[in-house]
Formats: structure tokens, sequence, C-alpha cells
């Protein structure tokens, strides 16, 4: 596969490292009063689509920047490839 | 006997002359010949035995597609078997055998199975050995393996090597004939970026193998004027020798170039193939169609081939499978065959067209309406049995026989990415259907565009299609016949058709399939295994399906097409592997003081990528446990010295580094002061520990911390997740340092002496001015920079001291200089193995994946206080209940008897299973210093249940040890030598 | 002036040089390296910084820029400052003491083995090593690419010239796996 690298262009995949899915980036508070029912579901709750799904790739042998990549589990088509930074701040992530 | 069956012309180098060997006997050839159109040119027919019933096989193609001719090429270590003569390039001095044949080619043992084949017959093995399942691997499979097969392996290592490659285009053509020419030709033209690939040595795909013009040249002619003009163009790279082997995802392609195969020997260095991975903006595949066969009783003897192959081999080769010959067709490309033979002199049995309207020459009889019943000869075809439609039957007397059933488009890229190729009623072929590789196009027969003119002006509407050209350039006159075929699988009423030769399948095998109710074209092929050998049943699927849809009464659409999978023809595995073999399958990593250690004589051990001195014997020990144990005693007693470069270094630095690392860590790091180091252990989410070590702070907004040496690349990738998709807005930069600094564990009650002679002396590393867990930035030597740590794995007084990695080897030198008055020893990763036991350091062992801060003994580290990875999950009801395993100490009652790492703990009555199971052991040691074997494990409730007796059991070894419980803290608990 | 000598990353008192057909392969130590990332919220008053330290405008993604001291994009933010060794043995703290709070700066000298590859035909040799689209590293850029599992920096300084650096520890596997491309193409 490629994926084309928001800042390098298209990068061979196995550049990358995968993560897996992209709501990793909405951890929850831990020092929020439903803590524990939060991070049971963060951290073992996935969709599993057939079809479109935001996955975290990590350019591990490149500019180690952390991807959001929009992919189609069936065709393998890469419809769209963000900076995870920008994402997780787009989703209110900050400090 | 001297190539009898050679005739004038081809394109072969007569002024050359070569000597090859095949099943021991001496012959000749010429360079441009393959080894089948050699073997051919020496009146050798019978090539090998087949697959399962042993009977005589030749050649049937003049291609890749070939099943049946396959040789064991070369000899020794560098035997090939399976390889296809059809492929192979004549070099001088080549070596060949005949395979699956026992005692000789010519008389064979094992043609017995013919005798027996009613009883070989579809599904055999499923039906006759399906018990006792004890008797598979010890009585069946045996017998089987030996019976049936093809050629052997060397049983030794390859001796050549294997490159792997990398190469971008803007445009791949697959395939070099008419269609892929004329594309090349319109995009290098148009200065596109263009690779062109061919599996042939001579690119101009079929052009060379035909005797009408292209343009004002003949057909070869013109082909190698296109060649000519491509080799000028500096944007068009030409590959020939190379097989595109598959189409993978988003235009990437696989291809094998045989840089070496056609050398007789490989100099120096140099790859006998390179596997490439080539990049395409668009790729067009011109791969071309193969001639399929039609299945008729007896149709597998030598001299039977597609009659394409015929031609190939008279006008490219020059060479006559025989000097009379019969062709029996379906369509008029048979025809073409026999009026190539008869104008190069060979005689013209008779054309067999299937077909009430069949041409008719003025050269040769055609029996128009007739079909081939049967063929004789013993190792090789001697007569054809020819029915006419008048009901009467006639012998014809030949050598070969040529057999035309239609053309099918090699479609096989196109399903790579589970395209599914649609069914052409004209052609009576498939063809690429819609959904083909990102970026694929195809072009030429491949496509069912099945004349030469055709194939031409479709390579360039295809190459100009792609790179968005208005115009197209001239194209050439050439051949435009249109397709007159008359679809026909197999003669009515044989007993024995061969539709798979590779894997000795018969028309007959696949009705019975079909009665046996296997009705999808999946199971047929796995019943039957037609079309699973290494040709992928090239010349054989289409025919199989299409003998399934006439028995199912179904259109053959309606019966279904098998896809095919890469690779297009076999690859060797070394080519696969490439230069990572042997030593070099993984990059190694060498520590700085390692050329130092390997004077030293030190005994390495693999961690990971890294070699890692394990210990280092003095003259005089013989046992590894005898350097180990003087190691330990002398680094306890005195001072030892252990690279400890490997353990990962993250430089940690931004206003917000001390925030990050509050949020990375269980523990706390925000109040940690400057020239202070903390021991952190770091969590998953899940609340498991995944890593721990030390982070030092060097200053208000600069940390380094380190990781084990196992998870330093995965701690990184952890640490840059966390900064960039969790917390977007700290101020915090992060980046390796670990091949940096070479860094030392200089441990032992003298080690601060030890470092007094080379810290500089501006530098007061006494116990006041620099104590435990002290860091800071020093000089050495008379101004080196350096970092000194303190810091103890072992347990004594301890340092790690740092330098650029480049003076680790004069530093480490220095040291034992300097050491001598102290005795001192440098330690491998065995001592300090034993001495982090001995003081109950876990480490990967323990941080296995599976345990908690809270397993560790680790527990009140986990703060509470403040939101970091893990925190929440680590305190989940199961993880925190009371009989959770905790780190223990173990001492065998009898300290000679040995602790075993993955033995289980169990209660000393009770059963032993593990239903009853306590605990289990994960690392273990001689302590030189307690005189006694030690060990630690986890232990359910193991902190409350310190001096009782347990068994340590292997039920897999039989081995029981009685055990105590103990502190995992062997030797000063109190820390006290720490901080001396 | 402290008296321990260094060593090159392959282990040698002097650097390694490799000549096969037209193409000459060197060990390079007499390079000092650091790593400059641009604070958060920084990153102009960053470049600014860096600028004046190469005398050149900071490099863009994959470009080199700079003279004596040059510098080479690494990643969003974040550069490599190349200076020759003798004289800028302390190029860390050179770099750090001209960027000031703007960015980090981390010693990078030895973390890094430089091999360089002189003459013709050096591409052919690289497309055995590198997946990098070769056509797009023109003279003055730079890629982090892996060879043969070693992650790396490759920089094409001009056509005949290029410069690749790679994790120290790793540099004896790094040297043999191009060396071995070198006698496999020439």
């Amino acid at each position: 596969m490629i994926i084309n690298h928001p800042l390098l262009g298209p990068r061979d995949a196995s550049e990358f490292t995968y993560l897996g899915d992209a709501s990793l980036i909405d951890r929850p508070d831990g020092m929020a009063e439903n803590a524990a029912d939060a991070f049971y579901d963060y951290a073992y709750l996935r969709d599993n689509p057939a079809g479109e799904h935001r996955e975290l790739w990590y350019h591990e042998a490149g500019d180690r920047s952390w991807l959001v990549v929009t992919r189609n589990t069936l065709t393998h088509e890469i419809s769209k490839v963000e900076l995870a930074r920008d994402v997780a701040r787009a989703r209110g992530r900050t400090k | 006997m001297t190539q009898v069956n050679r005739l004038t012309g081809g394109q072969i180098d007569r002024n050359s002359t070569l000597n090859f060997y095949f099943d021991g006997r001496s012959y000749t050839a010429h360079p441009g010949d393959t080894l089948a159109s050699a073997l051919l040119a020496n009146n050798v027919r019978l090539i090998g035995r087949s697959f399962k019933y042993h009977r005589p096989r030749g050649l049937l193609t003049a291609g890749s597609e070939e099943p049946n001719g396959m040789v064991e090429l070369r000899a020794g270590a560098r035997k090939e078997p399976n390889t296809r003569a059809t492929t192979i390039e004549m070099f001088d001095g080549l070596i060949a055998n005949a395979q699956n044949r026992w005692p000789s080619l010519r008389f064979d043992a094992l043609a017995v199975n013919d005798m027996f084949s009613n009883f070989l017959s579809a599904g055999f093995y499923y039906k006759t050995f399906m018990w006792p399942a004890a008797f598979w691997e010890k009585l069946y499979e045996p017998i089987i393996r030996r019976a049936a097969g093809l050629g052997s392996l060397s049983m030794q290592a390859d001796p050549d090597e294997y490159d792997k490659g990398f190469r971008h285009c803007d445009l791949l053509i697959i395939g070099a004939g008419p269609a892929g020419l004329m594309a090349a030709l319109t995009a290098g033209r148009a200065g596109a970026d263009v690779i062109l690939a061919d599996e042939d040595f001579t690119l101009g795909g079929r052009l060379n193998s035909e005797t009408f013009s292209v343009g004002d040249h003949s057909a070869p002619d013109w082909a190698a004027q296109a060649v000519a003009e491509l080799s000028a163009m500096p944007n068009v790279r030409l590959m020939p020798r190379t097989t595109v082997i598959g189409a993978f995802d988003h235009g990437i392609y696989g291809a094998v170039e045989r840089t070496g195969d056609h050398l007789p020997s490989l100099p120096t260095g140099k790859p006998r193939q390179i596997l490439w991975r080539i990049y395409s903006q668009k790729a067009l595949l011109c791969a071309g169609a193969t001639e399929r066969p039609i299945a008729f009783e007896n149709n597998d003897r030598p001299g039977i081939m597609t009659a394409s192959a015929l031609r190939t081999y008279v006008n490219r080769f020059a060479v006559t499978a025989s000097p009379r010959v019969a062709i029996f067709t379906n369509n008029d490309d048979g025809h073409r065959t026999a009026s190539d033979l008869h104008a190069k002199g060979v005689k013209i049995a008779a054309v067999v067209d299937v077909r009430e309207d069949a041409p008719l020459s003025y050269d040769y009889e055609v029996l128009k309406g007739a079909q081939v019943v049967n063929t004789k000869g013993r190792l090789g075809l001697s007569f054809v049995e020819v029915a006419l439609p008048d009901g009467s039957t006639r012998t014809l007397d030949c050598g070969a026989l040529g057999v035309s059933g239609g053309w099918n488009a090699n479609v096989h890229l196109t399903c790579h990415q589970r395209g599914r190729p649609v069914w052409n009623e004209a052609l009576a072929a498939f063809v690429p259907g819609e959904n083909l590789p990102v970026g694929m196009s195809v072009a030429g027969s491949a496509n069912g565009v099945m004349s030469t003119h055709g194939a031409l002006r479709s390579g360039a509407e295809a190459a100009a299609a792609v790179l968005d050209l208005t115009t197209l350039p001239d194209l050439p006159e050439a051949e435009d016949a249109p397709i007159a075929l008359k679809p026909f699988w197999y003669v009515q009423g044989c007993k024995r058709a061969w539709v798979d030769q590779q894997n000795d399948v018969t028309v007959k095998d696949v009705k019975l399939s079909y009665q046996e109710g296997f009705r999808s074209v999946e199971h047929l092929k796995r019943y039957t295994t037609l079309g699973m050998a290494t040709d992928q049943g090239k010349t054989s699927n289409i025919t199989g399906l299409a003998i399934m849809a006439e028995v199912a009464g179904k259109s053959i659409p309606e019966t279904g097409t098998t896809i095919f999978r890469p690779p297009y023809t076999p690859v060797p595995i070394g080519a696969f592997a490439g230069r990572m073999t042997g030593k070099e399958f993984h990059p190694t990593r060498l520590t700085p003081s390692h050329h130092w250690a390997k004077e030293r004589g030190a005994v390495f051990v693999e961690a990971g990528n890294w070699l890692r001195a394990q210990w280092f014997p003095l003259p005089g020990e013989t046992h590894w446990r005898e350097s180990v144990d003087r190691e330990v005693r002398q680094t306890r007693a005195s001072v030892g010295v252990c690279d400890c470069t490997t353990l990962g270094k993250i430089d940690v630095q931004g206003t917000d580094a001390a925030a990050f690392l509050n949020r990375v860590y269980a523990n706390g790091f925000a109040k940690l002061a400057v020239g202070k180091t903390r021991y952190g252990l770091m969590l998953r989410e899940d609340g498991m520990v995944m890593d721990d070590g030390t982070a030092a702070r060097l200053a208000e907004d600069h940390f380094v911390v380190t990781t084990t040496t196992a998870n330093a690349v995965s701690v990184y990738r952890h640490m840059e997740f966390v900064r960039q998709c969790l917390f977007p807005d700290m101020d915090v930069q992060l980046i390796s340092t670990t091949d940096g600094w070479a860094q030392y564990a200089v441990a032992g009650p003298n080690s601060r002496k030890l470092l007094q002679k080379i810290v500089d002396p501006e530098f007061d590393i006494s116990n006041e001015a620099f104590p435990f867990m002290a860091c800071g930035k020093i000089t050495v030597c008379g101004g080196l920079r350096a970092r000194l740590f303190r810091i103890s794995f072992s347990g004594e007084l301890a340092f790690e001291i740092a330098v650029p990695s480049r003076y680790g080897d004069a530093l480490m030198r220095r040291l034992m200089i300097e050491g001598k008055e102290f005795d001192v020893t440098p330690y491998g990763t065995e001592a300090l193995s034993v001495m982090r036991i001995e003081k109950g350091h876990p480490v990967g062992n323990e941080l296995n994946g599976t345990t908690t801060a809270l397993n560790l003994g680790l527990g009140k580290m986990v703060s509470k206080k403040k939101d970091s990875i893990g925190s929440v999950l680590c305190e989940r009801k199961a993880l925190i209940a009371h009989d959770v395993l905790k780190l223990v100490g173990l001492k065998p009652v009898n300290p000679e008897e040995k602790i075993t790492a993955g033995g289980h703990l169990m209660n000393t009555d009770g059963p032993v299973d593990s239903a009853h199971d306590q605990g289990y052991v994960t690392s273990a040691a001689y302590s030189p210093n307690l005189n006694s074997n030690i060990g630690l494990g986890l232990l359910k409730r193991g902190d409350a249940r310190m001096g009782e007796k347990m068994r340590l059991v292997s039920p897999l070894t039989a081995l029981t040890v009685e055990v105590e419980i103990v502190s995992a803290h062997f030797i000063d608990p109190e820390g006290e030598r720490l901080r001396a | 002036m402290h008296d321990l000598v260094a060593i090159t990353a392959l282990g040698g008192a002097a650097p390694r040089v490799d000549t096969v057909g037209p193409v000459t392969f060197t060990e390079v130590p007499d390079v000092a390296l650091t790593s400059v990332a641009a604070r958060l919220g920084q990153e102009a008053k960053a470049r600014e910084a860096l600028a004046n330290v190469i005398g050149a405008p900071a490099p863009d993604i994959q470009r080199i820029a700079g003279g004596e001291k040059t510098a080479f994009w690494s990643g969003p933010d974040q550069w490599m400052v190349e200076a020759p060794y003798n004289g800028h043995h302390d190029l860390a703290d050179q770099v750090k003491a001209a960027v000031g709070n703007t960015a980090s700066v981390t010693e990078q000298t030895d973390a890094w083995v430089r091999f360089d590859l002189r003459g013709d035909g050096i591409p052919s040799v690289l497309e055995l090593l590198s997946q990098l689209d070769l056509r797009c590293l023109s003279s003055g850029t730079a890629a982090r690419c892996s060879i043969h599992h070693v992650g790396c920096y490759l920089l094409c300084r001009d056509a005949n010239h290029y410069s690749i650096y790679g994790p120290r520890s790793s540099a004896g596997s790094l040297h043999h796996a191009v060396l071995t491309s070198m006698r496999s193409v020439y």
C-alpha cells in the first residue's frame, strides 16, 4: 500500500507502523467520575467496519508523524490522510 | 546426432556452438536457443515422467505456460527442480536432468501406476487413505510422496545471491509484444517515464514467432527496431528477462529479473535474480494470450504440442519437432501454423479441423469436420487416428501434432486484486473485467484484441489514454485477421484425455468430480487438483471449466471462473529473501565497547539486534559459570564495568517536559529536582506495565529518559503517540540519543574511587556532593564532555557514565587501566542478570505484558493524584483482588538444586494441575554470593507467604524441586550499599 | 584537552574508503550533528534563529540549506544541523546559544554514522537499497528512508554526491548493505 503523507507525499506503507482505530485519540479524563467505565470503552470497544475506517499510522521510518488514515478495509482505498496532531486538536485535545 | 531437426533461418547465432547435457548425454545448441528448442533440435521429445501416472511427457508449449517440460537445472547446490525447459536460456555447459523417473527416463518403474489409473482418479487420496488416521504420517504420506511429485531439492543451501530493488515510473508496461512495444513507443516519445518489462530474453513477444510483416519489415525486425528506438530513450527503461509476478495495492507491482540465470556462472558479488518492487502511477498489461489445447484420447504423448508452439520453434528457433507434422484445430490460426511449417519445408501430414467449413490449402490436405480420436507411439508420437465426418477413421503418420483450441487472454494480473474476468463469446475466452487493479489498463491480446494490427493500435491507444495524449503515432500495416473459431474443448467418448498435464487431471476426473457433488469451480480445483500445479493451469483451467459447464448443462460464465493469484510464474524463495540471509537477516547493532570486548575474548549474545558481551572468560576458565561467578564476586567485592549503551535513551525537552512525563509515567515527575534521577514506571492504558527506566532531570526543561533495551523503539513510538495524539498542545520535543552516548555502569564499593581517577577534579562526586540518584554534566580525562548518573541496577554503590560514542572504546580501555589497582572486572549480561536477580529488580521476564505494578510489588508507585496512562484501568477489580500474583524470591531447600524459569509453583500437598497452580518462576540464576541457586517468581498472595515451602514443578520435564518463598531482595534489602 | 582517542563508527582509527566501479563510498567521521526542534508557538522565531546559524533560510520540507553549517529538514518544525567536527565538537552548545528558548537542541553527533557516495551512477546503487522515489530526490533534498531495515537519512547534495546518515551502532550492517549493492551493480 501507499500512504500519501500530508507533508512528504506518497510513501510505502512499510515505512509506517499501524496502531489501530483513530478513536484512540479520544482518551477519556482519568480523573472524571465515570473514568472506569469510560476507559473500559476506550481501551476495549472498537468498531470493525467493512468499509471506511479511520486509523492511526505512525511514520516510524520517516518523519515520526502520527497520521490519521481513512482507509476502506474492503478495497484498501485511502481517501484521506491527516496529521494526527491536527485531528487531535480539532477534536478538542490540548494539554 | 547433431541437431537433426534444425531448419534454416530463425533468431539463433549459428556462428557459435554451445554444448549442453540432458539426462547425462551431451548435445549441441546455439545462442538464442532455449533448452526446449535445443532438445527438439536434437530430436529429444521425451523430457520427463508425469506427476501421478509416470507417463512419458514432452513439451507442450514454447513459453512460461509450460506444464510438462520441466527439468532439474544445474547440479549440486545450484540444482533447481521443476524448471521449465521452455524458459531456460541456453548457455555453454548447461546441465539438466529429467525428473520423476526411476531408474531411467526411458524405462520408469512407477509407470505401472498408469495401469492402475482407474484407482488413481479424482479424489483417490481422499477416498483411499481416510483411516486409520495414524497411518497418514507414517505410511501413506511417505509412499505417496515417493510415487508422486516432480523434481527433487538439492537439500543444500542456495549458494547464489539475490537482490531486492525498488523502481518508480509513470507507466509500467507489462509485456513487450506488439501491444507493449507500441505502447512504449507512444509513451516514450511523449516523454513519459516508462518501464517496459518482459519475461523473455528477446523483446517482441509473438512478433518473434511470426513470418508476416509489420510495416516494411518482418515482424521480428520491426520488434528489433522498436527496441532499438526505445533503448535510446533516456526516459524508458527496458527490463528483459523480467517477469511481473503480481499486482499489489496502489500501483505496486512485483517483478523478478533473472540477471544471472542465462550465465554459465555468476561473477562474484552479482545477483542471480533481483526482486523488484515497481511503483507505477499507471500500468498497462500487455501480457498477450496463451493458446489452449484440445483434450482427446492419449493427447499427452511427447510430440503433441500447441500449434503456436510448433510455429514458434520453427520460425524463431529454426527447429521442427519432427520432419512430419499434423495439425488439429478448431480455428484459422491452426492453419497459419500449417502454412508456416510448410514454408519451412516441414511435411504437413494433414490439418484436422473440427469445422465443416474449414478453409482449404493448395499445399497440404485439410480434413474438414474431422477430429483426432487417438494417438500411438511408445515414448513419443508415431501416429494419430482421425475420425472423419463420414464415420470412417484414418491414421496419419507423424512425429508431432500441433493442437489449437483457440487463445486465452492472459488476464492473470487483472485478477490479483480480486478482479473477475468476463466471458467473451466471439473468442470463447475470458477477457479482463471492469474491476481492475487501481491504475491498470489492458491492451492487445490480453484484452482480447487478437490480431497484430489490433494489438499495435490497442497498445498505442491505451498508452495515449493513460497519458492524456490527443494524437496517436502512425501505426504500421500489419496482419488484421478476424477471429474464426468454433468452440471445441474435448473429443467425446475418450477414456483418457488430459486437461491438466502437470497434475495428471483428465476429462473423466473433471466429470467424476462434478458427479460426486463438487459443483463450485473452486471445489473442482481442490478435489481434482486441476490448475493447482506450478503452472497454475495456464493451459488447462478454461478447458476444465468448459467441461464442467457442459456436464452441468450451463454456459461457461454461469458455471464460474477461476481467478489467479500471484506469482504469475514460480519464484525462488531466495529472491524473496534477497540479501537478508544468514547473519544479514537483520541489522546488527554493536556497542561502543564491542571491538575492545572482542579483543578481550568476550562471548557475545544477541539481544534484539544488539550484540552484547555475555561474559568475559579469563584464561583457565572452562565453564561459563566460572566466568560469571567471578565477575559477580569481583563487582560486589570491588568494582565492575558493564556496557549498558543498549538501553534506550530519549531526550525530552520543552516547557511541558515534566508535565508530559507525569502523564507517561505512573509515578510523579513534576517535583523531581534538577540534578536528580528518578525510577519511572510506564503503564499501558490497560493497566499492565509497559516498561521501566529512569528519567534524569538535567534542566528545568530537559530530561533524559532511559528505556529497557527491548522496548526502546516501542516506548519512543508510544511517547510520540502521547505527545501528538493525546496532548498536542504540550510544549515537548522528543528525540532518541541511544546511539549517541557510550554509557557504562561502574558498580561496586570501589566504583567511586575508580571514577574519581578519570572525572576531572573540578567535579565533586563524593557521597555528599553527588548522592544516590544524582545526575549531572561533567568532563572526564581532561575535558571530554560526559554525563554521570548515580543509579544502580546491581544493588551496589554504582554510577552510569556516558561519553560521546566515538570515545566509548577509549573510555573502556582507560577504566580498565585505572581500575587495575582495584582489581576491576568487565562484566557481561549474564553477571548483570545474576546481580539484578539477587537484588530483585524486575526486567522483561517479569514485565511480560501480563503484570501490573501491584504484581511486581510496585503498586504504591502508581500515583492516585494525577491522570497518567494506565492509572485508571490498573485499578480494575480483578487486578487488585486479594489473591493476585506478587513478586517473590525463591530458594531451593537444597541449594544445589536448580530453579527453572517457566516452572510452576504448587502447594506441597495436593494435585499438580492447572486448577491448583499458585504461580510461576520468571527468572533463575546461581548466586555466588549466597552460594545457592535462586529465582524470582510470581505467586498468588506471594507477599504474605514468606517462609512457606512449595513445590516447583515442570510436568513436561518431570521436575519437582522443593523451594522456600523468600523476599525478592536477596542482597542488601535496606539499600545501604546503594547509598554508601 | 582530553587524552582519549576516538574511533570511527566502523571501529577504525581512520575512515574506511571503498571504490567500486565509478562510485566511491567513504565513512565520514569529521562531522558534528545536532537536532533543532522548535518549541510550541515559537516556530517562526526558531526558523529565524536557525537561519542565522546556517546563514540561509531554514530549509523547507525535505530540503537542505546552509553553508559551513548546513541544516536539513527531519520532521515538522525539526531540523538536523551539521558542521565540520573540528571546531564544532560542541555544536549543540553553539546552536543552543544561538536559538535560545525558541527551540530544543539535542546533540546528535555520535548518534549517527555518515557515509558519502561520490561518483556517477549512484542512483543505480541506491535503487537496490531504498524504496524512495529517487526521481524526487534531487540536488538539495533529504529524506528519511529505511535501508535493509536500518532507518537512515538520505541526502542528495548534488547528482554525484549523496550522504547517508544511519544509526552509529548499525554502521557495520549499513556499510555492508551499501557495499554489497555497489558490487552488485558495478
